[in-house]
C-alpha cells in the first residue's frame, strides 16, 4: 500500500550532517584556517568581497572555507549575511588618485608621472605549473624592495582632460546615486547605478560580455588608459564630529578605458571613457566592467544602437547577479509535481483530440 | 549547522530575521498592493538566506506579515511536508518562534507554492504566495520596460492573440498552471504557477499576497476581489483535473497527483492537499487504495 512520502525534516539534517563531513574532507589532513585562505587564496577572498558587497577579508575567507571553495555559494554567504548589518551612514567617496599603487600600468603612453609599475602580476609569468610548490616549507619568497613614492600618483586620463580630447565625466544631476542594495532596480537606469550593478555582477558575465564588444557586438575600441591596484584611505564623515576621519583603508582595482569616438550627432570627435572599479585586486573584472560600462553609454553618446547584447542595459543589468541567476537556475530542481501534473493532463487531452480527429479523417 | 551554533546564529537576528526598517518598506508595498489589486509594485528585496527562486519572496511577506500571536502553515505542491516547505517552516520557528501547523484551518497565515488549499479559507487568514516570474507578459514580452507599459495602457491585445493562437492551433488553451488572470477589470496578473485547478478560487475571503523576491515584486488581492481567468465566450475556461477519485481519501473534488507505484508503471493518484487529504481519511472517507490515516 502506498503512504505518502514523510520524512523532509530528517532528510534534511541528516544531508547536512553529511554535507559537513564532507566540507572537512580527510580528517587526516590538516584542516585550513581562515587565515591560510585569506594569505594564500587571496584573489578568491577579492573575488567573494567583490561580488559580495562587503570589504571584509576574514569573512569572505570564512565563507570561502563554510562552501567548500565554491566561489558562488561564498559569495551567497556574504550578501546574506551583509543584507542584515545595519547602517550607519556612508563613507565620502574614495579619492583613488591618493591611492597607494601597487601597480599602474599605462597602455596609452610609454612613460608618465608616477611610471609603469608592474607589481605583483601573473602577466608575463609563463603558465608552467611549478612543481616545487607541491613541497611544504618552503622558505617565504621575498622580493626586491624599494622607497615607494611619497607624491600622489596622478591619473593618466587627467593629460588627455587637459588638452580636452577626452570627454569630460560629468557629475550626475543628483549627488547622491541610487542605491541599488536598498532599492528596486527600476529603469531606466543611469550609469551610478549601472556601474553599482556591474562591481558587484558576476566576473564571468561581465567578462562575456567585455569580450563580446572586442569582438564586434558593439564594437567600441577600446585602450587601457591606465589600470592601477593599491590601498585608499576611507574617510567618512562623524556627525558628532563635523569633518571626516579615516576608518580604515581597503585594496581596489580601477581600470579607465579611452575609447574611440568619432563624434555623433551631438558630440564632437573625441575620446570617450569606460570605467571600471572593483574591490580587491580584481584586474579582469575592472577591465571587462570598463568595456560593458561604455557599451552600455551608447544613448548618452548619441550613438547607434546596434542590438548588440552589451549595449542593452536590460539584458545586462537582469541577468549579471550570480546569486539571482543561480538562485532560479537551481531552482527547478526543486519539486514541481503540480506544474508537470496539470502539463500531463493537458498533452494527454491535446494527444487524446488530436487521434480522434485523424481516425475520423481516416474513416471519411 | 549544528544546534549550539543554530541557537547562536538565530540570538544575533531580529523577529522573523528582516530587521523593521525592511519589514515597514515591505509592508507598504504590500499596503499599495492591496490598494491596486493586481498591480506588481516594486519593492526593494533583501537576499535572504535561502536562494532566490526558492521562496525568498513569500518569506519576506511572512517575515512582513507575521506576529509573534500568528500559527503559520508552509506548503509547496499542497504538501506540508516537501523539503522545501520543512525548510521554511524551520526558518520561521527559529527566526520567530511562531506556532506551526498543517492544518489548514487553524493556520492565519499560510505560506504556499503552486498550490492553493482545498479547504475554503476564511477573512481572518492570509495566503502568501511564492511567485517565480510575476509578470503574465514575459513569455510574449522580454523586457520590462515594455511590460510595464502595457499594463500602464491596458494593452492587453498580445496575450488574447496568444490565447487565440492556441485554440487554432491546439483546439484548446495550452496553459496549464500560471493560467493568467483578470483582477476587478483592470490588471492581468500571473496567479503564480498554481494549476489552473486552482483559478475559480482565487475570488476568496482570506487576503492573498504575492511575493515574488528576485524579480522585486509585490501585488495582491484583497478578499473577495473579483478574479477572472482569461477565456473566449466560445472556448469558456475550463478548470480541470485528473478524472479520478484520490484513491487515499476517496476526494472527488481535489487536485491530484499522479504517483508511479511500481516498475510496470502502474500508477494512482492522490490528493496533492496532503492536509486535506488527511482530514477526509481521518473522517472515515476511503479510496480505492487506502486504509484510515
Amino acid at each position: 500500500m502506498y503512504v505518502a512520502v514523510k520524512g523532509g525534516e530528517r532528510a534534511i539534517d541528516n544531508a547536512h550532517d553529511w554535507l559537513a563531513e564532507e566540507r572537512r574532507g580527510d580528517p587526516a589532513v590538516a584542516e585550513l584556517s581562515i587565515a591560510q585562505i585569506r594569505e594564500q587564496l587571496a584573489l578568491a577572498v577579492n573575488r567573494v568581497m567583490a561580488e559580495g558587497s562587503l570589504y571584509d577579508p576574514d569573512l569572505a575567507a570564512l565563507a570561502i572555507k563554510q562552501a567548500r571553495g565554491d566561489l558562488i555559494e561564498a559569495i551567497f554567504l556574504i550578501r546574506a549575511y551583509r543584507t542584515t548589518l545595519p547602517r550607519f551612514g556612508h563613507s565620502a567617496p574614495v579619492e583613488t588618485g591618493a591611492m597607494a599603487c601597487d601597480r599602474r600600468i599605462s597602455a596609452t603612453f610609454k612613460d608618465a608621472p608616477g611610471g609603469q609599475v608592474l607589481g605583483p602580476t601573473f602577466d608575463y609569468t609563463h603558465r608552467l605549473l611549478d612543481f616545487a610548490l607541491e613541497a611544504e616549507g618552503l622558505e617565504a619568497p621575498q622580493a626586491a624592495q624599494a622607497t615607494p613614492r611619497r607624491e600622489p600618483t596622478p591619473h593618466i586620463t587627467e593629460f588627455l582632460d587637459s588638452e580636452g580630447l577626452l570627454q569630460p565625466d560629468l557629475r550626475p544631476e543628483d549627488d547622491t546615486p541610487r542605491d541599488l542594495t536598498r532599492e528596486p532596480l527600476e529603469l531606466p537606469a543611469d550609469r551610478p547605478l549601472r556601474l553599482q550593478a556591474l562591481t558587484r555582477g558576476d566576473e564571468g558575465f561581465v567578462l562575456g560580455m567585455a569580450y563580446s564588444t572586442q569582438r564586434g557586438y558593439g564594437r567600441n575600441h577600446p585602450f587601457v588608459g591606465e589600470l592601477r591596484v593599491g590601498t585608499v584611505p576611507v574617510e567618512m564623515e562623524i556627525p558628532e564630529l563635523g569633518f571626516a576621519i579615516e576608518i580604515g583603508e581597503m585594496t581596489l582595482t580601477e581600470c579607465e578605458t579611452v575609447n574611440q569616438f568619432t563624434g555623433s550627432k551631438t558630440e564632437p570627435p573625441q575620446f570617450t571613457r569606460g570605467y571600471g572599479l572593483v574591490f580587491g585586486h580584481s584586474e579582469r573584472k575592472a577591465i571587462s566592467m570598463a568595456l560593458v560600462d561604455r557599451a552600455l553609454r551608447w544613448e548618452e553618446l548619441g550613438e547607434d544602437n546596434v542590438g548588440a547584447p552589451a549595449q542593452d542595459t536590460e539584458f545586462v543589468l537582469y541577468h549579471a547577479d550570480n546569486i539571482q541567476a543561480s538562485g532560479f537556475l537551481e531552482h527547478i530542481k526543486l519539486p514541481h509535481y503540480v506544474d508537470f501534473q496539470s502539463e500531463l493532463e493537458l498533452i494527454r487531452k491535446l494527444r487524446r483530440e488530436a487521434q480522434a480527429a485523424s481516425r475520423k479523417e481516416a474513416a471519411e | 549547522m549544528t544546534t549550539q551554533t543554530a541557537e547562536a546564529t538565530q540570538s544575533a537576528y531580529n523577529f522573523a530575521y528582516l530587521d523593521e526598517q525592511t519589514k515597514r518598506m515591505i509592508r507598504r508595498a504590500i499596503l499599495k498592493g492591496l490598494a491596486v489589486p493586481g498591480y506588481q509594485v516594486p519593492f526593494a528585496s533583501r537576499e535572504m538566506p535561502m536562494p532566490y527562486g526558492w521562496g525568498t519572496g513569500g518569506v519576506q511577506v511572512s517575515a512582513a506579515t507575521l506576529t509573534p500571536e500568528d500559527c503559520f502553515k508552509v506548503i509547496d505542491q499542497g504538501a506540508d511536508d516537501t523539503t522545501n516547505a520543512v525548510s521554511i517552516r524551520k526558518f520561521f520557528e527559529r527566526t520567530a518562534q511562531v506556532e506551526t501547523t498543517t492544518h489548514t484551518a487553524e493556520a492565519t497565515v499560510i505560506q504556499t507554492r503552486h498550490r492553493i488549499p482545498e479547504e475554503p479559507l476564511r477573512e481572518d487568514q492570509v495566503l502568501v504566495y511564492q511567485v517565480p516570474i510575476p509578470e503574465p507578459l514575459r513569455f510574449l514580452e522580454p523586457s520590462e520596460v515594455e511590460t510595464r507599459k502595457m499594463h500602464a495602457l491596458e494593452e492587453y491585445g498580445l496575450m488574447h492573440v496568444k490565447l487565440y493562437e492556441d485554440i487554432a492551433r491546439h483546439g484548446a488553451i495550452s496553459t496549464a498552471y500560471a493560467y493568467p488572470v483578470k483582477v476587478e477589470g483592470r490588471y492581468v496578473m500571473d496567479p503564480s504557477p498554481i494549476p489552473k485547478f486552482d483559478n475559480p478560487k482565487l475570488e476568496m475571503a482570506a487576503i492573498q499576497l504575492f511575493g515574488a523576491g528576485r524579480e522585486q515584486r509585490i501585488y495582491a488581492l484583497p478578499p473577495y476581489t473579483q478574479v477572472v481567468s482569461l477565456d473566449f465566450e466560445d472556448h469558456p475556461f475550463d478548470p480541470s483535473k485528473a478524472e479520478h477519485p484520490c484513491d487515499l481519501c476517496g476526494a472527488e473534488d481535489s487536485y491530484l497527483d499522479e504517483v508511479i507505484t511500481d516498475d510496470a508503471g502502474s500508477r494512482m493518484f492522490v490528493c496533492s492537499d496532503t492536509d486535506y487529504c488527511l482530514a477526509r481519511r481521518d473522517a472515515g472517507h476511503e479510496g480505492a487504495q487506502g486504509a484510515r490515516g
